[in-house]
């Protein structure tokens, strides 16, 4: 008996425990990015932005969720009970279980896996199927549409994201996430990150995660003017919240990637006594909050793309470009003699 | 261990169940997301047996992007149930007769399978010689320095199929209105602009 409680019981109630560490503080973090991305847009557009529920409006996500969570959940005559209700399941459960790879600091990951960043890959490729089959299970034209704009638009925008996954691998040699952090280690502090020598892959994964989580200018699959909501219409209640909650902690995820691929995961910008004493985690949050801002910025300042224009800047600009980056990449590094061992 | 097994054994059944569902639904896209369901699990088999670069890579290429495309085709399908399920009686000899015939085919590669001693030994001495590296690394080995030119062709092959596909179906349409970047972005003001004084009363 004790040896059941020691070799199987205990280390899955430490995981479940470990689970919990992350996903809590991870939805609380997205009730707030709504409030953050409120405040921001009304600061831009001269508003004041939610300013009504508790002190300076932090308590209005709790009011929207609570708004949410009392509303009836209405499912369409003709829809696909089963698919209809799986499919805001699928899109919240996919934003979550990515989280398991993510090295929040040193030591500091559920699951240290050597195939981390294919992970990460495989799971945010998995997204699509979410919105899809909401679309397909709505049995409606305008959700139909909606799902079909943004099936095309994540397969397309997947292919310049690995390459420039590709190209970062080829740099610090690993597919271990934190080994990927580590690799951005030195004296220069932030002159070591990979977002230096790799500048351009760096805009372009960020245009593309900005296409991966149907966040303006390419929200398409729910260009409110043309698709009413898109993929989206037909869903109330808590179904709709978990799709938002989805995306929302989408965003939170691919700011995250972002942020270890390229802008050194936990790592203080200079190796200065005063930037080392905070801890790593508290560096990865701002870092990821930065990102944040940029997403929300790029929504209150862009207009959206055309369909076409979209499926041209993914297949006809980011591809070829990212595709001659990592030939560029790997020369480079055959011809220097640089490959990481 | 026992865990281990009972995972084994899960992910099988669960693995063989979905298969026979993909060919039992009545609805494609049904057996669209069956299709996705074996995928998975045999995602997990691989990850049984300790192949977790396969396993991923089974999910990037297959679930993320062949079924989709699945998907895709499957949905707009315009599909009357009752008309499909009519025809099953008529076309049920010719089909079990084709699936009879790739048995027993199959039957006889397997029963006549034989590895070359040569493949076997480059095998075990790779997979000797670097137990401690990790799995992404161990089939880097094998496949550019053992199988190198094995693999180049078949991504040849590939890139020729992807070609011949292109052009087979790819249509020119005439006086079909295209947006040109180039040509929108290379205006400039005095090709497409022109300052008149305009007398009163007169009119451009």
């Amino acid at each position: 008996m004790v040896e059941f409680w020691d070799i199987y019981l205990l280390p899955a109630l430490i995981i479940i425990g470990e689970i919990l560490l992350i996903v809590v503080p991870l939805l609380v973090a997205v009730a707030y990015l709504t409030l953050y991305e409120r405040k921001v847009m009304a600061v831009m557009q001269l508003r004041k932005g939610p300013n009504v529920v508790g002190p300076f409006g932090l308590l209005q996500p709790l009011a929207d969720g609570a708004k949410l969570f009392f509303k009836e959940t209405v499912v369409p005559y003709g829809a696909n009970k089963v698919l209809f209700l799986l499919a805001p399941m699928v899109t919240f459960i996919l934003s979550l279980i990515a989280w398991a790879v993510i090295p929040f600091g040193e030591n500091m990951v559920l699951a240290n896996i050597n195939v981390g960043v294919l992970y990460l890959f495989a799971i945010s490729s998995l997204g699509v199927y979410g919105i899809i089959v909401a679309g397909w299970a709505s049995n409606s034209r305008y959700p139909f549409l909606g799902a079909l704009r943004s099936a095309a638009q994540m397969v397309s925008y997947e292919v310049s994201i690995g390459f420039v996954l590709v190209t970062v691998l080829l740099c610090s040699g690993t597919l271990n996430l934190s080994g990927i952090v580590e690799s951005q280690k030195g004296s220069l502090g932030l002159l070591n990150w990979w977002f230096i020598p790799l500048f351009p892959m760096f805009i372009i994964f960020f245009v593309s995660i900005l296409a991966e989580t149907n966040r303006h200018p390419f929200d398409l699959p729910e260009a409110e003017a043309e698709l009413v909501a898109g993929y989206q219409t037909e869903y109330s209640s808590m179904a709709f919240a978990l799709f938002f909650l989805g995306e929302y902690a989408n965003m939170i995820l691919m700011s995250g990637i972002c942020t270890i691929l390229f802008l050194g995961g936990w790592l203080p910008p200079a190796d200065i006594a005063i930037f080392t004493w905070i801890p790593g985690v508290i560096w990865f949050g701002i870092k990821i909050a930065v990102l944040l801002f940029v997403f929300i910025w790029v929504r209150a300042t862009l207009p959206r793309y055309r369909y076409d224009q979209l499926m041209r800047l993914g297949w006809k600009v980011f591809l070829p470009f990212s595709l001659l980056w990592v030939v560029a990449t790997a020369g480079f590094l055959v011809y220097f003699d640089k490959i990481p061992a | 261990m026992i865990i281990s097994t009972i995972a084994f054994y899960l992910f099988a059944a669960m693995t063989i169940a979905s298969a026979f569902m993909v060919i039992s639904a009545k609805n494609p896209v049904h057996a669209v997301l069956y299709l996705i369901l074996a995928f998975f699990n045999s995602a997990a088999l691989f990850v049984l047996l300790g192949a977790e670069f396969l396993a991923m890579i089974l999910v990037v290429v297959y679930v993320g992007a062949v079924a989709v495309l699945f998907m895709f085709v499957v949905m707009m399908l315009d599909i009357n149930f009752t008309q499909l399920r009519q025809g099953f009686l008529q076309y049920l000899p010719i089909g079990g007769l084709i699936g009879i015939i790739l048995m027993l085919e199959l039957i006889f590669v397997v029963s006549g399978w034989a590895l070359s001693p040569d493949a076997m030994s480059i095998g075990a001495s790779t997979a000797s010689a670097s137990s401690d590296l990790t799995n992404t690394e161990q089939l880097g080995h094998i496949i550019y320095t053992n199988y190198a030119f094995l693999f180049q062709t078949a991504g040849m092959i590939l890139l020729v199929a992807m070609i011949g596909a292109i052009v087979l179906t790819h249509r020119q349409r005439p006086g079909v209105r295209k947006q040109i970047i180039a040509k929108q972005v290379g205006r400039r003001p005095e090709d497409s602009m022109a300052v008149r004084k305009v007398e009163p009363g007169q009119g451009v």
